[in-house]
């Protein structure tokens, strides 16, 4: 096993060994409700992001501006993407090396990865304008492809975090 | 009871021997799928019923009318409930027992009803008045009760839908 692979390994074990690790894994009902939370947290993100893709596709909202969508709709997303991240990281506790090696859950975090990528290359490098998009009814094509890959990019992540939880096997 | 519930047991193990339901079940991929659309068809409600609702509390997107928030939300609190019925529906089919049998899935459908409920009572008035909800103090207050019971039962239907995975009926 390369070393790096051995450092996280011992990394993920330890954080699974962990006091809030266990009682989450233990626990009657600890895991029910923290999934409850981020199942709640990741309707508002993927729900939120939609608003914004749909207008920068151009397919809804088109009587307001890009900026008057996403002043609307990103503080939901923000906040509810804390959530879904802190939710998930506990659930990630709980059996840290079986999500770890559960290839869905890699896609899952690898595919979240790009939905960032993607939305910071928007807003520093193609977005910069948006505030001059007051109200046309079709955006910039440049505009069309980001909100078309991040609309495709959440239904796979949405696809992968259903997939973990028939393919995850129990703690080591 | 004893009666409804020999009947329930019936219908289950009847339903469950259908071919459907084998083929559901048999397939991999068809369950995860049907969950996913599901969830994806959640999000869609959630979030329209987060901005009426944070709206009509004065919390949120107040440089929006409210009627303008309503015409913009509404369509999308009812349009995605046939998909959530079809891939809720055959979910039932796929595993009668862990559905129909579960207090929790009961529990569900009652909020359900709930809900359905409220959005109506928010939005038959605007139909008439668009104003509605903002012409008195005290509608303000009852558009607020509103937004803060639609809210509570929601969030309440979404953690009863995945608590069915954990508490099996008897």
């Amino acid at each position: 096993m390369p070393r790096v692979l051995e450092v996280l390994q011992n990394l993920f074990q330890a954080l699974q060994n962990s006091a809030v690790a266990t009682a989450i894994r233990e626990g009657e009902s600890l895991f029910p409700w923290i999934e409850c939370v981020h199942v709640l947290a990741l309707t508002l993100v993927i729900g939120s992001i939609a608003i914004v893709d749909l207008r920068l596709i151009g397919l809804s909202s088109r009587d307001r501006s890009v900026v008057q969508t996403t002043s609307l709709a990103l503080p939901v997303t923000w906040s509810a993407f804390v959530v879904a991240a802190i939710t998930g990281g506990l659930l990630f506790s709980s059996n840290a090396t079986g999500y770890a090696h559960n290839a869905y859950f890699q896609a899952k975090l690898v595919l979240i990865a790009l939905a960032g990528t993607n939305m910071v290359a928007y807003h520093v490098l193609l977005g910069k304008d948006a505030a001059e998009w007051r109200t046309p009814a079709v955006t910039p094509r440049r505009a069309r492809i980001a909100g078309a890959l991040s609309l495709g990019l959440w239904v796979a992540i949405a696809v992968c975090g259903r997939w973990i939880g028939f393919t995850l096997t129990a703690p080591l | 009871m004893s009666g409804y519930l020999n009947l329930l047991d019936a219908f289950c193990t009847g339903l469950a021997g259908t071919p459907a339901s084998q083929t559901i079940k048999s397939v991999a991929w068809i369950i995860p799928t049907l969950q996913t659309v599901h969830i994806l068809a959640v999000a869609a409600v959630m979030t329209s019923v987060l901005m009426i609702d944070l709206r009509l509390l004065g919390v949120g997107a107040r440089e929006r009318t409210i009627p303008w928030i309503a015409h913009r939300f509404l369509p999308y609190v009812w349009w995605p409930l046939p998909v959530l019925f079809a891939t809720g529906a055959s979910l039932i089919v796929a595993e009668p027992v862990r559905t129909l049998k579960s207090p929790v899935f009961l529990v569900k459908m009652g909020l359900l009803v709930l809900a359905v409920g409220v959005t109506l009572v928010c939005q038959v008035p605007l139909r008439r008045d668009a104003q509605h909800w903002e012409r008195s103090a005290s509608l303000r207050w009852a558009a607020r009760c509103i937004a803060i019971a639609s809210l509570s039962l929601w969030v309440a239907i979404v953690f009863a839908g995945r608590w069915i995975a954990y508490a099996q009926g008897a």
